[in-house]
């Protein structure tokens, strides 16, 4: 499959027909679960807000298999120097970012009714907020290096080493939660979902993974196109 | 061995000359540290619970500050190239330089952070321990350091990439080390902390390098 898709032109095609069918089936997903999520019960605790339960973990999930994507994408690039690959790990960077961002938006939002905070040092907020910080630097590499092979190598080896680094940060900062052994806040487990939430919970998650697929395959083809865009220009400017 | 014996001499000798290196980083220790404690007030009991993991951060700070110079002065005047040209690995030159810059500026950083410490308040049991774990914290700063000072070499933008690459990855060592101090002040179990502590820097040396030569390479490539 992989060494299939690594031709850019064959990519092109496959991802010309693939992008669609992906990105309607995270909208049936995402409409279907959003509907239901509107019509479960109120949790007796939580009331109304427990909707954010079906939005809230799913970005945390998208951003983590985001960075996931990306990391692999770096492997390849850095391993086979493949240009494709180059481009997957720039193009999911970017969407990664923004869903980890709205991870720790909508955290917040939550934390102020349930928490009486908008912020909480929480494990699994803090940790988001390294991988946002992460991703960030990530760009901020890729962007301050002008020639884009070198940029986009630099930003590879990057990649994986933040890699190496995210589960030993989650650790740490899991560690670090619990040492001083405060009372221990946390939202309502997933292992303790009641039956109703099961079905939109999954069906909310799996759509914006799909989502995010989408706009991934979205900007791996933008980025092959402005390439080739660039390398046009060259030969432009070499005949004239 | 000789070749990198020489390499090791000029690196200490470059970080020591021209009123460079530890007394520099020093001075910036004390100044941070210095508005810290502004920042915090005067009040005694915040101040005393917070003293070792400020002094802690300070010291994370002052590593970034040098590491801008490790490579970025030997790319700049083709030294790196020649370095990169010659018998020992490019692996085995970035350890070197990593382990010079961890003598020359973290070691006398690891002597001032009980001081500041002391000086916030922290209670004088905990000299030792604080001096033991910045300097086995500096090699974690100094290693991963490294590799976001290799990264960057090449852009336009220095220091302050590098301190937005490398900020994170100083997370864990912080955790660790301001931790164990503070669960060491408060009788809680330090051990764990320290073994932590001392596993990443440890894995740090090991793999630091590796990440840093083929970051070099890429720069001059």
């Amino acid at each position: 499959m992989i060494q299939l898709l690594a031709n850019p032109q064959r990519f092109m095609d496959f991802s010309r027909w693939f992008t669609p069918i992906v990105a309607v089936i995270a909208a049936g997903l995402l409409i279907s679960g959003t509907a239901i999520a509107f019509t479960v019960p109120e949790d007796y605790q939580q009331g109304d807000t427990v909707r954010l339960l079906f939005l809230h973990p799913q970005l945390a999930t998208t951003g983590m298999f985001a960075y996931g994507c990306l990391a692999v994408s770096a492997f390849f690039g850095f391993v086979f120097r493949h240009s494709l690959a180059d481009a997957a790990a720039r193009a999911a960077a970017p969407i990664g970012a923004a869903f980890t961002f709205l991870f720790l938006v909508t955290g917040s939002l939550w934390g102020k009714p349930m928490w009486g905070t908008w912020w909480e040092w929480d494990g699994r907020l803090t940790s988001a907020l390294v991988l946002f910080l992460i991703f960030l630097a990530y760009m901020a590499l890729q962007a301050s290096i002008d020639d884009e092979a070198k940029a986009a190598r630099a930003s590879n080896i990057l990649a994986m080493v933040g890699a190496i680094n995210l589960p030993i940060i989650k650790f740490s900062v899991d560690w670090w939660n619990t040492l001083h052994q405060r009372a221990s806040i946390s939202l309502t487990g997933e292992s303790g979902l009641a039956d109703v939430y099961l079905l939109p919970f999954f069906l909310t998650m799996a759509g914006y993974v799909a989502l995010f697929g989408a706009l991934w395959l979205v900007r791996i083809r933008a980025e092959v196109w402005r390439r080739k865009a660039g390398a046009l220009q060259v030969q432009l400017a070499g005949k004239a | 061995m000789g070749s990198l014996a020489a390499l090791f001499r000029r690196e200490l000798s470059l970080a020591w000359g021209r009123g460079g290196g530890a007394l520099l980083a020093l001075s910036f220790y004390a100044g941070i540290a210095t508005l810290l404690t502004f920042g915090m007030g005067a009040a005694p009991e915040p101040m005393k619970a917070v003293a070792t993991g400020t002094s802690w951060v300070a010291l994370a700070l002052a590593a970034l500050l040098s590491l801008e110079r490790l490579f970025e002065r030997d790319y700049e005047d083709g030294a790196l190239d020649l370095l990169s040209l010659g018998g020992p690995a490019l692996e085995s030159v970035c350890f070197v330089k990593c382990f010079a810059q961890w003598l020359s500026t973290a070691a006398p950083l690891a002597l001032a952070a009980p001081v500041a410490a002391v000086a916030m308040r922290a209670d004088p049991s905990l000299v030792i321990p604080t001096f033991a774990a910045a300097l086995v914290g500096g090699l974690g700063f100094s290693f991963t350091g490294g590799i976001g000072a290799a990264l960057s070499l090449g852009s336009k933008r220095g220091g302050v990439l590098i301190a937005v690459i490398v900020l994170p990855l100083f997370a864990p060592p912080v955790i660790f080390g301001a931790g164990g101090l503070a669960a060491l002040s408060e009788g809680l179990p330090w051990e764990s902390a320290f073994a932590f502590l001392g596993a990443y820097c440890m894995a740090a040396v090991a793999l630091g390098p590796f990440a840093m030569a083929a970051a070099v390479r890429n720069a001059l490539s």
